[in-house]
């Protein structure tokens, strides 16, 4: 059982009162009795603390506040008592300082402020990445024996040969919800043999490179910035550019290259999973034989098809790569950011990709592709 | 049963890594009320035997008991139930990076005392940031914000939150300026005499065991080797002790505090003199 701390106030005789403390004044104990002693009012002559049987610092400084709000004088102290007062008296002059806070209305307006004015920053900032690692490039040209070689291997491996499994998984099952529910709909036509070339072109062109920028994005982008994001936090690149590595060259050009040439790779595997997704309910469920389904799907699909998605693969995958790496670069301060980083990264790198999306069909039936 | 005298009493502990054997057999007394040094070389388990102590890490074996509760008994971390009558100080001040130095300071009073009102933990939180030497701006700052120093009495104000009986610095001066560290020194001996603190001091600043060490307690071959005050470890023949104390650096730092005592003397007598000269 918890004893809490108590006080009673008596008058002096002389206008004023002697508030007296009684039983242990704690941290653990005073909880109760702050409200009650910030509301005395009225003179108060003395704090008497005759009665207390145990002080900390937070019991002395309850005392040492209430007697210097009122100007009253302490008595009755412990030795203990005393000298933990003269600390906390020491220390407690300007603890009342509250950091200034905005009153609500002018916060709002201020954290817009902050918002659009960060906004541009990150605009020029991400130019000034975009350019850094240009240069970057530029600098490997000139000198390919700086060349990460092992890292681009070790990024490919990572972003590319890992990533197999569940995007060939994904993109197959992708491929029979396209195939099943396109089918559903063409046999109201009594065209489900069209279902093939829906399956097939709609992979290839689209949701074969789209599905896997997202997955890309999800597993890598989101990686990339929070290793380079940690790094940044640990000094690790500081202490890459002291060493003379510039971080650019050893980070962030390993992994956009990778992202982009990986992209091209997994965006075509992805199609083709698909594909295969549809042979396969339209061999159980529409009584098209597989190997058909693949012949018919050579005959029915133009090679520009084809085309289309390849050209869309490494685009989004560099920009998933240099929103990752982008974000990454940008962590400073705590922890907290580099969650906060790889979130935005995830989240721009997707938005860009289903925008440029949009803008890449328009482009391509616009130029005959179609 | 509680010792009133010993409140960290340390029997027999084993501790390891897999093969790796840190401690063997090893025990450490703490007296109440003094400031405990614990030196070692690099990789010998000082850290290890503090997070045993205050039961981050499990022994193997052995019984480790804190202010009458026993650690090692504890089957999770609920069980330690004296926690609010310590205080820890990691070494790189393990602020919460994402809280203010002030919100810092109030988590723990937050967790163990929620009937205190806003107001009073906002104020204590605020004393315990000035009582650790840091300026009152301090206190709504990010630890990002800080530096090094202002980390770590950041994170002594938020060790002191409680009013602990019990404190554990783990290295408080390093990667302190000299000036900074003498500083920190002077207000852990303060701290300590005010609030009557049981300190358990690991580091390997000489000049912080001599200045502010009531007894060291030296880890090596697995175990406690010693623990008394310098003058009686320095007449042992333990090639550590001998070499730790007094090769190059333990000189010096010996030297510092001859100076400083000399010196200390010198301006009593000269008070003295003063006193008998003007006749009180």
């Amino acid at each position: 059982m918890r004893q809490w701390s108590d006080f009673t106030s008596t008058p002096d005789g002389a206008g004023g009162q002697t508030v007296s403390l009684s039983g242990p004044l704690l941290v653990s104990s005073i909880g109760r009795i702050d409200r009650g002693l910030r509301g005395i009012d009225g003179p108060v002559s003395a704090i008497d603390l005759s009665q207390v049987s145990a002080i900390d610092t937070a019991g002395a400084w309850i005392a040492w506040r209430t007697a210097h709000l009122h100007g009253a004088k302490i008595v009755g102290a412990s030795a203990e008592a005393r000298r933990l007062i003269a600390a906390v008296g020491a220390e407690g002059k300007d603890v009342e300082v509250e950091p200034e806070r905005l009153p609500t209305v002018q916060r709002v307006f201020d954290s817009i402020g902050d918002y659009v004015v960060g906004a541009g920053h990150g605009v020029i900032a991400f130019l000034g990445f975009v350019g850094a690692m240009l240069i970057g490039i530029g600098s490997l040209i000139r000198h390919p024996g700086r060349f990460r070689i092992k890292a681009l291997v070790r990024q490919m491996e990572l972003v590319g040969v890992s990533a197999l499994g569940i995007i060939g998984l994904m993109s197959f099952l992708v491929g029979i919800v396209i195939a099943q529910q396109g089918a559903v709909q063409l046999k109201q036509f009594g065209a489900e043999i069209y279902t093939i070339n829906l399956t097939g072109r709609l992979s290839f062109r689209e949701l074969g490179v789209l599905m896997t920028a997202i997955m890309v994005a999800g597993r890598s982008g989101s990686a990339f910035a929070a290793q380079i994001g940690t790094m940044k936090l640990t000094e690790e690149v500081d202490a890459m550019r002291t060493i003379g590595v510039s971080p650019v060259e050893a980070l962030v050009i390993p992994r956009v290259l990778a992202c982009t040439f990986m992209m091209i790779l997994l965006g075509f595997y992805a199609s083709l999973c698909a594909i295969l997704g549809g042979a396969t309910i339209s061999t159980l469920t529409l009584e098209i034989p597989f190997f058909t389904f693949l012949t018919r799907i050579q005959e029915v699909v133009p090679l520009h098809d084809l085309w289309v998605g390849l050209i869309k693969a490494p685009v989004f995958g560099a920009i998933v790569a240099l929103a990752g790496c982008y974000q990454g670069m940008q962590v400073q301060g705590n922890s907290e950011e580099v969650g906060l980083r790889t979130t935005i990264a995830v989240v721009q790198a997707i938005f860009a990709v289903i925008v440029l999306d949009a803008f890449f069909a328009v482009f391509f039936s616009e130029v005959g592709w179609g | 049963m509680s010792n009133p005298d010993f409140p960290i009493v340390v029997e027999n502990v084993c501790n390891a890594f897999g093969e790796h054997v840190i401690h063997e057999d090893l025990s450490l007394k703490v007296e109440r009320g003094e400031i405990l040094g614990v030196v070692g070389g690099s990789g010998t388990g000082k850290s290890v035997l503090m997070r045993s102590i205050i039961g981050l890490q499990v022994p193997e074996a052995g019984r480790i008991e804190v202010l009458g509760d026993e650690i090692t008994a504890a089957r999770d971390d609920d069980d330690i139930d004296i926690r609010s009558r310590w205080g820890v100080l990691f070494q790189g001040g393990a602020l919460f990076s994402t809280l203010t130095v002030s919100e810092n300071v109030e988590v723990p009073l937050k967790e163990f005392y929620p009937e205190l009102g806003d107001d009073l933990r906002g104020e204590i939180a605020r004393f315990k940031v000035k009582l650790s030497g840091l300026p009152p701006e301090a206190a709504a700052k990010y630890p990002s914000e800080l530096s090094g120093g202002m980390r770590k009495r950041a994170g002594l104000a938020r060790a002191l939150a409680l009013d602990p009986e019990l404190l554990f610095l783990d290295e408080p001066t390093a990667g302190l300026d000299p000036i900074g560290a003498a500083a920190f020194d002077q207000l852990i001996l303060e701290l300590q005499e005010t609030l009557g603190l049981t300190v358990f001091l690991i580091t390997h600043d000489l000049d912080t065991l001599y200045e502010i060490c009531d007894r060291v307690a030296v880890l090596a071959d697995k175990r406690v080797i010693a623990v008394d005050t310098i003058p009686n470890l320095l007449k042992l023949d333990h090639p550590w002790i001998q070499e730790y104390f007094n090769g190059p650096r333990g000189r010096a730092a010996q030297a510092a505090q001859n100076r400083a005592r000399a010196a200390h003397k010198a301006a009593l007598a000269k008070a003295m003199d003063k006193r008998a000269n003007t006749g009180d």
